[in-house]
């Protein structure tokens, strides 16, 4: 086992058996990075069945909605976000579904998103809002989306987050590192992200719709993991391609490889273009598939998403009533 | 509180597809289905009956007509008279009635795929997403071929009345297979289901008959081995089109021999999965889950033996196994179920017995720790390790979710294990890189070959095996000639002056030709070529040549079987270096037979006189003839393409025409020099190493042209010669296992005798009569290649 980089902090005992699921990272290993074979075709065969050979039906499909809504990050990054608009969307995150709705479900527990992702800007308002629920307030960082800050400036966001209570992390990667294969420097920014994050779990944003390749994908995934992250994702949502189901599979493969390699967990994040309630059953098939069922669990998989929830709750509604539902009866977040 | 229990498993649950629309369907027969002739619904003469059973549940669906011998005939008689107008209708009309087909199979795709899922066991997913698409798929594309027939195939016209045996593993799939290239060129069809799956059959009936095809153009027959046996047997049947066990290939084979009717057969295979060290192993265990776990791995094609590189071997069965861990096996209407029933109890008791024999065999044996349904056919998917290709696992097709691996260290060992099988029916190969992965991909003996992927079909392109897989291929243009035969010939000016005076000078008997060999010359024995060496016949034996007046001129070796034995054993050593050679350096060679053959010109045109007494003239018109056509067959060297493909997927489909390996050549009589050049000089051009056998009425001008071999630069071995007597010579060529293809000239009796012998390896015959005109040189290109289609996707 790699040695466990850092991480101190003042927060006490229960941070630091936290600390102990999570990815220390590893030293740059380039072995691994090179020895990555990814061929296109197969990859999309995989991906183009996975959701042919799985299903889930019925109370089996309920089940699985509402647990999809537990690995939700439910998120606002628009540059017309306000204080009111993130509020709001707190409450959405303590009560994603009409409690009359999950009775009629037959779900009697309490239920939560998995946290609320917003900008720095907002952490404050959301940490504040989300008092006493225990969800946690994630925030993207590091020059979100383009990831074209000054490096120290990004250090600074991090800590900045993290100061107002932010304690999860979403970083982006330098695109340009990965197209020139400059995995070195690629580790090294990641590396002192995740030292700037300290107690905060840090996802790695590694932009697969501009990367390029398949290969490219793979290969940031490894590395992004070498250097400590606890969580990789797949989208910034502002990309022109976002999460797909064949570039997640590449992911969570490289998740896979880097387990049997190190004996580390690391989490998985798709996000982007995940609307409708079909697309989550998707990624928890392709979670359940080819990682297991515990990387279903919320400290190993997060959904990122905005308007998913109200498709969730019109497909419970069909189920527990029988009738197919508008819109217009689920709460806006 | 149910779901909050089952949130916190997420277990997958029942997720079945409803099978009312089918047991409606066969509730509307009351469960009891009839012989479907002329487009209409017929009892079995015997009033026998079978049951048809649902694998997956053990109960029974419905009854199914036992055809008679009768009712195949009645059919043929349908389809005999439905032929006169069905032959003779437009491509354009025919495509019409093709394309409604295809439509109507779409329209009632999910009936389709819940009935061929309820007979077979196969399941839902397969049926639904793979079976029944492709089933369309197929009439579209033929629908085309159709349309373009008189453009595309002017020479050429329909055979007549089909017969076609399909079998039980993909029931639907297979029948369109074989009716669709069949109705598109004009013939009109028997069919005969294998007897587990004949429902989906008669549901297509249905739709023939709803789209208005003609009566008698498609009949479909039920039954088993016995109505099979009557329809190939029935003698106004031109054609037999059979996919299943190479056993049965081999009776088929021997019954039709000699009687003319065409065939093809698509038979078994142990297909190599082949992963180098640099493959995407991830996705090559996705493939091999696409490979040996499709179907319950009862696919002809399915890639039984799994070949990995052994420095990776242990990560390959590491991720194997956990995969194998995660499949599902099922009700196979269950939509998240992978694999399904096998079709029958006989077939899952096979499967049991030679996996338990595979175990003893010493092989380590591994199957995923969850347990199949108790209730019906269910077998789990079983890997086998530290297989020896010695050992029974690792060379009979099991035709089951088994799957046997072996490793290997270079390309080299990879290829030598890939071919180390009977059969030669698809192979894929894993590898990043594209150098070595075509490299393979040329030397793997298989009609299919899937780089980085695995059985991937479309009608678009060719499949069909090489050895004992069978021969002929289905889809592609290249399918379409198992449905057509060649227009009554026009002769080719230079072959027709050449045989009619040849005629005109034998008809004369004139006593010129004797003279032209002019004074008393110093003994010339005739002898065998074997390996590059004049060779003298091992029994020390030789026979009499006889002039056209009787008189004897000259001798030639009485070969026996080890001459034969002796000279296929030189042409499979030169095959191999032969074939590859380049297509530019084999035109080089066969232009300098040309050249060298023209120097002795004169000398040619007297043997050809000496033996037949053609005229002077006539006999130089012969010696121009054959260079002549040893200049096309150079010229065809390099120009006889291959075909891209245009299949769907992100795919270049290459069909690639390659020599068929050694070919034994039994020479007609007609033609001395011209007969041997041409069909010889064409195999010689396509990459063959053959044995020749000249005529043994007039074998001197063959025999003379070793020495022409001997100074052109033919590589030692690939043509060698043997005389004799025909028929005793071609019973040993025909049963020899390494000759992959016999052609035969000679009597019809002959014909039959090498047909029949050839079922030992299955391998191609092309037969003729030992006198008249020449096969037509695109037919002898086409029966001096087979085609190999390899698929090699992209993206970066």
């Amino acid at each position: 086992m790699a040695k466990v980089t850092h991480l101190s902090d003042a927060r006490g005992t229960r941070q630091s058996s936290e600390e102990e699921g999570r990815n220390p990272g590893t030293k740059f290993d380039l072995g691994p990075v090179k020895d990555v074979r990814v061929n296109r075709s197969a990859v999309e065969r995989r991906a183009g069945t996975m959701s042919t050979r799985r299903t889930v039906k019925k109370e089996h499909q309920a089940a699985w909605l509402i647990h999809a809504v537990k690995t939700i990050d439910l998120t606002t990054l628009s540059g017309d976000d306000t204080p009111g608009t993130v509020k709001r969307l707190c409450a959405k995150a303590r009560q994603p579904i009409r409690a009359e709705l999950l009775k009629d479900v037959g779900y009697d527990q309490p239920l939560q998103t998995g946290a609320v992702c917003v900008y720095h800007t907002f952490v404050g308002t959301a940490v504040e809002a989300l008092k006493g629920s225990g969800i946690p307030v994630a925030a993207v960082s590091t020059g979100f989306p383009a990831g074209l800050s000054p490096f120290p400036q990004k250090i600074e966001e991090i800590k900045a987050s993290v100061k107002d209570g932010a304690s999860e992390i979403d970083i982006v990667i330098s695109r340009e590192q990965v197209l020139n294969g400059d995995w070195h420097a690629l580790y090294d920014e990641v590396k002192a992200f995740r030292e700037a994050c300290g107690p905060a779990h840090m996802k790695a944003i590694i932009a697969t719709g501009e990367l390029g390749t398949l290969k490219n994908i793979m290969r940031a995934s490894l590395v992004c993991m070498q250097a400590g992250s606890d969580f990789i994702k797949t989208s910034t949502g502002k990309e022109p391609t976002n999460a797909t189901i064949a570039g997640s599979l590449v992911m969570v493969r490289a998740i896979r490889q880097f387990h049997e390699q190190t004996g580390y967990k690391v989490g998985f994040k798709p996000a982007g273009g995940i609307r409708t309630a079909k697309q989550a059953l998707d990624w928890l098939i392709l979670m359940k598939e080819e990682l297991g069922d515990e990387w279903l669990q919320p400290h190993l998989f997060r959904l990122g998403a905005s308007a998913l929830i109200n498709d969730i709750e019109r497909q419970l509604e069909h189920y527990a009533y029988g009738r197919y539902a508008s819109m217009q009866y689920q709460p806006l977040g | 509180m149910k779901v909050a229990e089952l949130t916190k498993t997420l277990a997958y649950g029942a997720a079945p597809e409803a099978a009312k629309p089918a047991l409606d369907w066969i509730a509307e027969h009351n469960g009891k289905f009839q012989l479907f002739i002329n487009n209409e619904w017929k009892n079995p003469s015997g009033k026998e009956w079978f049951d048809s059973i649902n694998p997956a549940t053990s109960k029974k669906l419905g009854s199914i007509a036992q055809a008679t011998a009768g009712d195949v005939n009645s059919a043929v008689k349908a389809a005999r008279k439905a032929y006169a107008s069905w032959s003779k209708t437009p491509g354009h009309i025919r495509a019409r009635y093709m394309y409604a087909i295809a439509r109507q199979i779409q329209k009632h795709s999910r009936l389709f795929a819940v009935l061929e899922t309820m007979d077979n066991g196969k399941p839902i997913r397969e049926t639904r997403d793979i079976d029944i698409p492709l089933v369309a798929r197929h009439f579209y594309h033929h629908a085309g071929w159709a349309q373009l027939m008189d453009k595309e195939l002017p020479d050429h016209q329909s055979v007549g009345v089909v017969g076609q045996i399909i079998p039980w593993n993909f029931p639907l799939l297979m029948l369109s297979w074989k009716i669709a290239p069949a109705i598109a060129m004009g013939n009109t069809v028997v069919l005969k289901p294998a007897e587990f799956t004949s429902l989906t059959a008669l549901l297509f009936a249905e739709i023939c008959a709803s789209v208005g095809l003609p009566p008698g153009v498609v009949n479909i027959i039920t039954g088993d081995g016995r109505t099979g046996a009557a329809l190939v047997e029935h003698p106004d049947v031109d054609k037999i089109a059979f996919t299943g066990s190479t056993d049965v290939g081999r009776i088929i084979r021997k019954a039709t021999a000699g009687t003319h009717k065409k065939l093809s057969l698509e038979l078994g295979g142990k297909s190599p999965f082949i992963v180098f060290d640099d493959a995407d192993l991830d996705s090559a265990v996705e493939g091999v889950v696409d490979a040996i776990w499709f179907n319950q791995g009862q696919v002809c094609c399915a890639g039984s033996r799994l070949l990995v590189q052994e420095g990776v071997a242990e990560k390959m069965y590491k991720k194997l196994r956990a995969r194998m861990e995660k499949l599902r096996v099922g009700d196979p209407l269950d939509k998240a179920v992978d694999i399904g029933a096998i079709v029958a109890p006989v077939q899952l008791k096979q499967i049991a017995a030679l996996v338990k024999q595979g175990a003893d065999e010493g092989a380590t044996m591994w199957q995923p720790s969850w347990s199949c349904p108790k209730e019906g056919c269910f077998y789990p998917p079983t890997l086998f390790t530290n297989v020896a290709p010695a050992s029974t696992i690792a060379q009979v097709e099991i035709f089951g979710p088994v799957l046997a691996a072996m490793t290997f260290r270079t390309p080299e060992e990879a290829v030598k294990l890939a071919n180390n099988t009977r059969y030669g029916l698809a192979a894929s190969i894993w590898s990043e890189d594209i150098n070595l992965a075509l490299d393979l991909a040329t030397q793997v003996k298989a009609g299919t070959v899937w780089i980085n992927s695995t059985n991937q079909f479309d009608a678009a392109s060719g499949f069909g095996g090489y050895r004992e897989s069978g021969f002929g291929r289905e889809g592609g243009k290249e399918g379409l000639y198992e449905y057509i035969k060649r227009k009554p010939a026009k002769e080719s000016k230079t072959q027709a002056s050449a045989r009619i005076s040849g005629q005109k000078a034998a008809a004369s008997r004139s006593s010129a030709g004797l003279s032209l060999v002019g004074a008393p010359s110093i003994d010339r024995t005739a002898k065998m070529f074997i390996g590059g060496k004049q060779a003298r016949p091992d029994g020390g034996l030789s026979h009499n040549v006889y002039g056209p007046n009787k008189n004897r001129i000259g001798e030639v070796g009485a070969g026996n079987r080890k001459d034969v034995r002796n000279a296929v054993e030189a042409a499979r050593a030169a095959a191999n270096g032969w074939a590859k050679s380049t297509a530019h350096n084999r035109a080089q060679v066969v232009y300098f037979l040309a050249e060298n053959l023209a120097a002795r010109a004169d000398e040619f045109a007297r043997r050809i006189s000496q033996q037949t007494g053609a005229s002077n003239a006539a006999a130089h018109a012969e010696v121009d003839a054959a260079i002549e056509q040893l200049f096309t067959a150079a010229a065809w060297a390099d120009k006889y393409d291959g075909r891209i493909h245009g299949v769907p997927q992100r795919n270049v489909t290459l069909a690639v025409p390659e020599a068929m390996g050694v070919i034994a050549m039994l020479m007609p009589d007609d033609q001395p020099l011209l007969a041997p050049i041409t069909l010889a000089g064409t195999a010689l051009a396509m990459g063959n190493a053959m044995v020749i056998v000249p005529s043994p009425k007039h074998p001197l001008s063959a025999t003379d042209l070793y020495q022409v071999l001997e100074t052109s630069d033919v590589p030692h071995g690939t043509v060698n010669i043997v005389t004799g007597a025909r028929d005793e010579l071609a019973k040993t060529l025909a049963e020899h296992e390494d000759v992959d293809a016999i052609w035969y000239a000679g009597p019809e009796a002959g014909q039959a005798a090498a047909q029949k012998a050839s079922a030992a390896n299955m391998k191609r015959t092309f037969v003729m009569s030992a006198t008249g005109p020449l096969p037509v040189m695109d037919d002898i290109l086409r029966e001096a290649t087979q085609v190999k289609n390899i698929w090699v996707p992209y993206g970066a």
